[in-house]
């Protein structure tokens, strides 16, 4: 039981480093999972087995396996493929990978949440149905995704943590290399804790603030 | 000139036969009436005409196209052809005069400013222009409803599908809605309306048809119909209704 304070100071600058890190990973790894997502969600509500088939497989697997495991698969296992990515890339890319999997879960229940007629109304009057998606469906499920989207933001944030195991200094790893370098167990690791509720619980409330704005009628 | 023409169209959903092999045809400035029980088929059948249903066999050639060939251009058919549903289905993440101008401007390609003149003086016309802002949480059933109407006019149709569009409205505002679709057909608009409004019926359809169990029973001008229906079903459900 020894936080010091002194230490806590010395350390912020290091653990700032760190939290970076980890938000550069969230937002690139949000970025692409949001991408693979629709696609995907899109790809899974088609009738084309040729879509339905791979993207039931992806979501799966990666549904079905530690995100961990992906990690190590992306970073190891790839480059023996000719894949090589950086760490950073492959930190992102694994992030990505796993989330797009659960948020094209999100998309598809935001886009079968809109009734049919909405649908059926914008094909009445000639639009085709890439059309109607763009321009009435996807602008109403983008309004009840986002909740559930930005609940997965603050999960990404925290389970950034995992990639850890590819050597990059995100912020729980600086918090762990500062505690063994210091000496001292409490400071770094109660620091990094703070640098993360710093983000999440903002954007918890921000969350529910947007659930009660929706209930609300849009 | 016939509009439409429905040859030997049957539908089934499963082993549900809602059409029964229809036959009938739609002349250019005709206002046909659709009447007929609840479950007998008339929203299916308009459905089936602009394919938001897929007929399961027979034939339907709108303004000389047929409507399920593999070559036929759907959206085209639909741009000349449009439909007011029940239950309006306004897009309520636009305005008014969004919902109106989106299909003209995404669809016909016309320029925002051409299709924001031509939504107001759409609106203008069923009476909503001081309503163009708001959104369609914001209207009354009614409202909606002639929004809806607009919105179907803005891509200058040929022919107009109305299906039930005043079941679903509270009885005090029928009257506006209806009100707005007698215009239409005096200014000479085709319109094929499903409903169960005898006295819009009586006013302006050139022609009733009468469908039950998928089966067209009879046919014939307002003044005929409600005096001397000529099958047992028929007389029974004008009983029912007038």
């Amino acid at each position: 039981m020894d936080f010091r304070f002194d230490l806590f100071v010395e350390i912020l600058p290091q653990l700032w480093k760190g939290m970076q890190m980890s938000l550069l990973l969230t937002f690139l790894g949000m970025a692409l999972a949001i991408v693979v997502g629709l696609v995907v969600g899109i790809a899974r509500l088609s009738k084309s087995a040729f879509l339905t088939w791979p993207t039931n497989i992806y979501v799966e697997v990666v549904r079905g396996t530690p995100l961990m495991l992906q990690i190590l698969v992306i970073y190891y296992a790839l480059p023996h493929l000719g894949i090589n990515f950086g760490q950073v890339t492959s930190g992102f890319f694994a992030l990505g990978i796993c989330y797009g999997a659960y948020i094209s879960e999100i998309f598809r229940a935001g886009i079968q949440s809109i009734e049919r007629g909405q649908r059926e109304a914008a094909r009445s009057l000639g639009m085709t149905g890439a059309q109607a998606m763009l321009y009435i469906i996807l602008p109403q499920a983008v309004r009840r995704i986002l909740p559930p989207l930005t609940n997965e933001f603050v999960a990404m944030l925290k389970d950034s943590a995992l990639v850890a195991i590819v050597a990059l200094f995100e912020l729980t790893t600086t918090a762990r290399y500062i505690s063994s370098s210091s000496g001292n167990v409490f400071t770094p690791y109660i620091g990094a804790a703070l640098f993360y509720l710093i983000f999440t619980i903002p954007i918890s409330r921000l969350v529910i603030v947007m659930e009660k704005k929706l209930r609300a009628g849009l | 000139m016939k509009v439409i023409k429905v040859e030997n169209l049957h539908k089934k959903f499963g082993s549900l036969h809602v059409l029964k092999g229809i036959n009938m045809e739609v002349e250019e400035r005709e206002v046909v009436v659709l009447i007929g029980p609840s479950g007998s088929g008339k929203t299916t059948l308009l459905r089936c005409l602009n394919r938001l249903e897929e007929p399961t066999s027979g034939k339907v050639y709108v303004l000389g196209q047929d409507v399920t060939a593999r070559e036929t251009n759907i959206n085209k058919i639909r741009q000349q052809m449009t439909m007011v549903f029940q239950l309006f289905y306004l897009f309520p993440h636009l305005t008014a005069l969004q919902n109106v101008t989106l299909a003209p401007i995404k669809v016909a390609k016309k320029s925002k400013k051409e299709a924001e003149e031509l939504g107001m003086e759409l609106l203008r016309k069923v009476g909503l222009e001081e309503k163009a802002n708001s959104y369609p949480s914001q209207l009354s059933g009614g409202q909606q409803q002639r929004v809806a109407i607009a919105r179907a006019l803005a891509m200058q149709p040929k022919i107009m599908l109305f299906d039930e569009p005043t079941s679903a409205l509270d009885p005090e505002f029928t009257r506006e809605v209806l009100d707005v679709m007698k215009k239409l057909a005096y200014e000479g608009m085709t319109m094929l309306v499903a409903s169960h409004e005898m006295g819009f019926a009586r006013e302006v359809a050139s022609r009733i048809l009468f469908l039950d169990e998928g089966v067209l029973m009879e046919e014939g001008t307002p003044k005929e119909m409600f005096a001397h229906p000529r099958t047992e079903r028929c007389r029974a459900f004008l009983s029912k209704i007038l």
